[in-house]
């Protein structure tokens, strides 16, 4: 159960990063791996989903709006299968998310996968964030009031 | 327990696929008694035929609930194909099912236990897809009605045996009644509720 677990959150981490990356980094880096037979379970398709919000911590949910999110399912020959869902119309990227996820859960490449593949990728998005956040801290203005006062 | 591993895939280009195999259905309809060909093909989870595997990915949705008769029900590869593509409720009451799927025709329930539509909305009725032996060779049935040039014959094995006599019911009830499509492997045969066996020899 708790390998389970352990793969689960090694899939979702896996997720979140490839959800975030661009169709074409992930072809390239999935280009220099030997990939095992694969095949279609579910062709990539769009759809909507409904994006609920809520005004404050604790407003009433409501529907927000439809946003296009594309998925896919690929299934390894050994018998993994995975499945790709990420945000726009781009559906070879759900593709690859789903032959990624797959590979994630096969024995003999998912440490590959995760080596080459997701943690460049994540050093990627990790530095992408940091410097975001620095161009952002750098505009940062400190108020203070002074302490007003006739003595 | 098997796991979703073991699932065959759906059709390999959704569009161009389904929009064929609408075709042939909708060909089928139109000329009651001639046999039309599936011809994308699509993974077919244990007892279903490809015929029926195609329909069901071109046809059924989360807006059509399913009965499945036990042969098809006790199958759970087959259900979860099912559920994995179409998304389809499967139902426990057949007289609200938009489709039924029957894989042992000789277990074929009485058809007034499937929905026959409403005088307003004929068109809510079950579309049976019933899995028979062949379409090729058999008895021959002479159908008759629109769609028919005159009359027209079928060759087919078909079980339940009296599964024309039990279509009579179609007579009484129009516009009301029931829809059948006959499949074997890639081919498929409508029987509309307005198509009437003439005579059948032996």
């Amino acid at each position: 159960m708790t390998q389970h677990n352990d793969q689960q959150a090694q899939r979702k981490a896996a997720m979140a990063v490839l959800a975030q990356a661009e169709a074409g980094e992930i072809a390239a880096r999935l280009r220099n791996f030997a990939l095992p037979d694969h095949q279609d379970l579910r062709t990539p398709e769009n759809g909507l989903v409904m994006l609920r919000g809520r005004a404050g911590g604790d407003g009433a949910p409501f529907n927000l709006g439809e946003a296009t999110v594309s998925r896919a399912a690929v299934r390894l020959a050994s018998g993994e299968v995975g499945f790709g869902y990420t945000l726009g119309r781009d559906g070879e990227k759900a593709r690859l998310i789903a032959l990624c996820d797959a590979l994630v859960q096969s024995r003999d490449f998912g440490g590959a996968v995760e080596r080459d593949v997701i943690a460049p990728l994540r050093e990627q998005l990790m530095t992408r964030r940091t410097q975001a956040a620095a161009e952002t801290a750098a505009t940062k203005v400190d108020f203070y009031t002074m302490v007003r006062g006739e003595g | 327990m098997t796991t979703i591993a073991e699932l065959p895939p759906g059709f390999a280009d959704k569009v161009l696929s389904a929009q064929s195999t609408f075709r042939s259905v909708m060909d089928a309809m139109a000329r009651p008694g001639s046999v039309q060909r599936i011809v994308p093909g699509a993974g077919t989870p244990d007892t279903m035929m490809r015929g029926t595997a195609a329909i069901a990915l071109t046809l059924f949705d989360h807006d059509t609930p399913l009965w499945l008769d036990s042969r098809m029900a006790e199958s759970p590869d087959l259900v979860k194909w099912l559920k994995f593509h179409t998304g389809a409720p499967v139902m426990q009451d057949s007289s609200i099912a938009s489709f039924a799927l029957i894989g042992d025709g000789a277990a074929l329930p009485p058809l007034e236990r499937f929905a026959l539509g409403t005088s307003e909305y004929p068109d809510r009725s079950t579309t049976v897809i019933l899995q028979v032996e062949s379409l090729e060779a058999g008895r021959p049935f002479e159908l008759r009605g629109p769609g028919i040039d005159g009359a027209t014959t079928l060759q087919a094995s078909i079980k339940p045996f009296d599964l024309f006599e039990r279509l009579h019911l179609n007579e009484a009830l129009f516009p009301r009644g029931i829809d059948v499509v006959l499949v074997a492997d890639d081919a498929v045969v409508a029987i509309p509720r307005t198509t009437r066996v003439v005579s059948k020899g032996s």
